[in-house]
């Protein structure tokens, strides 16, 4: 068991991080993130042997993540994120930097959430182009299309946002 | 000499991240400079890249809630599938209980008992083990927030809850944090004296009305454990049993005394 946790545990912050960015709710992101590791302590002696345990858990809470929303979809309840709050983020003294969070936040709202995911694993979690095809069992090619496409989105929304402040952050 | 690939969209989103090889990375760095229009775009990605990097960076920084834990994790899911299990051993619980009660010489007529008969003593003294160990994140809230600490915990358990003040047993509270239980959630106090040699106080809801101050002896540490009202306490330290017995029957006097104990508010 100490074995799985020292594989486990050095994902979790990370795991957090995308859930909050998809959720922006506390404990709803992590009511997913513990989903995704009940999961992961199951599924842990049928993993792949030669997979990275980081792009495994990714895909599990991505997958629980989209399963989510099918299922409010089919509810009737809206599953963007319309009454996101991100409060929680906004914490740094610096008002320039506040705008430069809240805009990105506001941003990374107006993608679909195959956009958000690839934005977030590949720019903020750091996967590789290869495990994120894995990931949404698409061929790499597709990964790199798809990645400049949520890119260009997501910087029109900042642009067209207010947001010129980004444009000064090196 | 073969000549470079042509720059493709690949190279672009590589660049943005950060993953050519350095002489590519160069190349396409020359390329960029040299397009200017294709450059402040490729520019303006990497700045929202790292915008979003910033902006979420403080998630990844928060340390990890206690109900995240593996260790947490795996005692669930060990305990979820032998719920019958669990119903026999109320049972057995039951029985022994009447018995202890034929035997018992009062409130203090400690016995010891084994862990598995008693789960708070049990999860007590796994919750001890795991995290007085602990240097970077021993609690999850800290004491100079003490005030919050206790209502936030005394929310979760739906009791309300005071730190008891152990500073005459020369233990002073480092903070506590929040923890699964077998019935429902759990609090977890830390202390800490100036040997640093810590004691943990363990709380949550029990199912019976009240119990016997009772002892236990784990592996590495000891416990004292009982409930009052329906709640139940644990205290659990690497002590010897008489010194254990002194914090504990602090604990036990300050749980019933209705005023809340006298110490300068948190700072």
């Amino acid at each position: 068991m100490d074995d799985v946790a020292a594989n486990l545990e050095p994902h979790i912050p990370g795991l957090r991080r995308y859930a909050w960015a998809l959720m922006r709710d506390r404990e709803a992101a992590d009511d997913l993130v513990q989903d995704c590791l009940e999961h992961a302590l199951a599924g842990w002696h049928m993993r792949r042997r030669d997979g990275n345990p980081k792009a495994w858990l990714f895909t599990i809470l991505r997958n629980l993540y989209v399963s989510e929303l099918r299922r409010r979809s089919r509810r009737g309840t809206r599953a963007d994120v319309e009454e996101a709050d991100s409060a929680e983020a906004l914490h740094d003294s610096d008002p320039e930097r506040r705008l430069i969070v809240r805009d990105c936040l506001a941003a990374l709202d107006t993608l679909t959430e195959e956009q958000k995911s690839i934005l977030l694993l590949v720019g903020v979690e750091d996967l590789s182009y290869a495990d994120m095809a894995k990931a949404l069992d698409i061929p790499i090619g597709t990964v790199m299309s798809r990645l400049s496409r949520a890119r260009e989105r997501f910087r029109q929304a900042i642009e067209t946002g207010s947001a010129p402040q980004l444009r000064r952050v090196k | 000499m073969i000549a470079d690939p042509p720059i493709g969209e690949d190279d672009l989103n590589a660049f943005v991240d950060g993953r050519l090889a350095p002489e590519r990375h160069a190349l396409v760095g020359r390329f960029l400079a040299d397009n200017s229009s294709l450059g402040e775009r490729v520019a303006a990605d990497i700045a929202a890249r790292n915008g979003l990097r910033e902006s979420l960076q403080f998630k990844a920084a928060e340390p990890i809630p206690a109900r995240l834990r593996i260790a947490n994790l795996a005692v669930e899911r060990r305990r979820a599938p032998r719920r019958w299990l669990q119903v026999a051993a109320a049972i057995v619980l039951v029985a022994l209980g009447a018995i202890g009660g034929w035997f018992a010489h009062g409130r203090f007529g400690a016995t010891s008992i084994a862990q598995g008969e008693a789960p708070i003593a049990a999860e007590a003294l796994r919750a001890h083990r795991l995290y007085t160990v602990e240097t970077v994140h021993p609690v999850e809230v800290a004491a100079a927030q003490e005030a919050h600490l206790v209502q936030w915990l005394s929310r979760r358990l739906n009791h309300p809850l005071k730190a008891p003040d152990l500073s005459a047993q020369g233990f002073h509270l480092m903070g506590g944090r929040l923890l699964p239980a077998s019935s429902g959630a759990a609090a977890q106090l830390m202390y800490q004296d100036d040997g640093g040699a810590r004691l943990t106080v363990y709380l949550r809801a029990d199912g019976e009305g009240g119990t016997a101050f009772r002892f236990v002896k784990g592996q590495n540490a000891s416990a004292f454990f009982w409930t009052e009202d329906g709640f139940g306490y644990a205290i659990a330290a690497q002590l010897d049993r008489p010194q254990l017995l002194t914090i504990a029957e602090s604990v036990y006097q300050q749980s019933r005394s209705s005023v809340p104990t006298q110490r300068p508010p948190p700072t």
